[in-house]
């Protein structure tokens, strides 16, 4: 037996709901993320991500509502991201019940950041999302993948490789990658972005961006990804937790 | 209807007490979180949380006198169960990033480097449970629990030769290498993984330790 490959639905959060549209039955209301959580949860669920684009800071309250009401009830791992600048951000959302915080464009505008918040908490808590591409033409990085922000439409000129590379040295617990080129599209995992990051970080790898069918799960896992992240086949009922389970299961991977 | 056994969860600042308060009651407990020195003393059982580093864990218990109210409750045989570094900083030391600290040293042990491809293990594992565990009692051996650390401790070191004393039950798992992932020892439970965070799992193991007290 070994460590079992991670299971985890992304809900994205605006203003303390969930953003796009699920049709689940039995649910009395399909935009709280708590119900939200709860089904997932009930479905196996091995973690949950809650993904804050909640555009005004006014609105954060909420956020910490939501974070607060869905730890009362699910007892699996929480990880919320979106908007996390500082050591006060992310204290304010473990006292509120994450577990784990994502931090994103913070940390590539100042990586101090990532070191600051390791040391705070501990890097267990921290996990690194880097929204990357392959490079389009007239930019080369070395791995040929690009860290981007603004959603993918800004490139950094910054190497997704290295970026990953570096974060895991300056004390990130884990790497979130997200494939701009592939997220949206349905057509499976971004398989030589997660291989090449694998193959330069030691801590744990989430792939995430193009799930689309059960066959694209396993293949990610076969590039090295510790855990595979969706957010909308889960969301829309195309696939459920406990089929992905049983695809990556007689692949020959182990999971819950 | 049993009176509901009072358990506090040790709060000095390391931990996340708020899941480990939600899991608790769900599993039947009345749960208090506080440092407070003699509501820790008496309640019936008392969890030490514990998340980050081996060595600022230890000064913050210190602090908190958390070293005080573990001895004198294990000195009186009243039940303490640590969870993470909670379960680490029970034993002699711990060496992180090459700085060595010292533990609580209820049993002798030190606490070093995990060795793995992935660092830290993260996730979701099964463990190798003695087959009379009462903490482990009624949960199947395919039950898998949420690991997050870095750190491990990879010799049980505590000889016990007196017969009339029991055995610890020491409970392994393997990420890399093994290690140790649990111990009952009279009065002294640890576990490595989170069990307020390892869904129904974790939740039978947690009515297991509450049931004993």
């Amino acid at each position: 037996m070994s460590l079992a490959v991670r299971v985890i639905p992304c809900l994205d959060v605006d203003g303390g709901r969930v953003v796009k549209g699920v049709n689940f039955q039995n649910l009395r209301d399909a935009g709280d993320p708590v119900e939200m959580a709860k089904v997932y949860d009930a479905e196996g669920a091995d973690e949950l991500t809650f993904l804050d684009i909640t555009a005004s800071s006014g609105d954060r309250e909420t956020t910490y509502d939501v974070v607060r009401r869905t730890a009362e009830q699910v007892f699996i791992p929480l990880t919320v991201g979106g908007g996390v600048r500082t050591t006060e951000d992310v204290d304010r959302l473990l006292r509120a019940g994450a577990d784990k915080v994502g931090v994103n464009t913070a940390a590539i505008a100042r990586p101090e950041l990532i070191r600051e918040i390791s040391e705070r908490f501990g890097s267990q808590v921290l996990v690194l999302s880097v929204d990357a591409r392959r490079c389009p033409e007239g930019t080369v990085t070395p791995s040929g993948f690009e860290v981007t922000t603004h959603g993918g439409r800004r490139g950094t000129g910054i190497d997704a490789v290295q970026w990953a590379h570096r974060a895991a040295e300056l004390g990130a617990g884990e790497i979130l990658l997200n494939s701009m080129d592939a997220d949206g599209t349905k057509d499976g995992y971004d398989i030589a972005m997660v291989g090449a990051v694998r193959k330069h970080v030691t801590i744990p790898v989430i792939a995430s961006g193009g799930a689309g069918k059960l066959a694209d799960f396993a293949p990610a896992v076969e590039a090295g990804a510790d855990a595979v992240l969706a957010a909308s086949v889960f969301h829309f009922g195309d696939l459920r937790i406990g089929q992905v389970k049983n695809a990556l299961r007689e692949a020959g991977h182990p999971v819950r | 209807m049993t009176e509901r056994k009072k358990v506090v969860v040790f709060d000095y600042g390391f931990g996340n007490v708020r899941s480990a308060e939600r899991a608790l009651a769900r599993a039947g407990a009345e749960v208090e979180i506080t440092g407070d020195y003699d509501t820790a003393m008496n309640a019936d059982g008392l969890l030490v949380p514990g998340v980050g580093a081996f060595a600022a864990c230890m000064t913050g218990l210190r602090k908190a006198r958390g070293d005080w109210v573990v001895e004198r409750r294990l000195a009186g045989g009243r039940p303490v169960m640590g969870i993470c570094v909670g379960m680490q900083i029970l034993f002699g030391r711990g060496i992180e990033h090459g700085v060595e600290a010292e533990g609580l040293d209820e049993w002798p042990g030190t606490v070093g480097p995990l060795k793995a491809d992935v660092v830290p293990h993260m996730g979701w594992n099964t463990v190798e449970a003695p087959g009379d565990s009462r903490l482990f009692a009624g949960l199947p051996a395919e039950a898998r629990y949420y690991f997050v650390h870095s750190y491990a401790v990879h010799d049980w070191e505590l000889r016990t030769t007196n017969p009339a004393m029991a055995a610890p039950r020491v409970t392994w798992a393997t990420h890399g290498e093994r290690f140790v992932a649990a111990v009952e020892n009279g009065p002294l439970w640890a576990t490595q993984f989170h069990p307020e965070k390892s869904g129904d799992a974790g939740a039978q193991l947690l009515t297991n330790w509450i049931s004993t007290l």
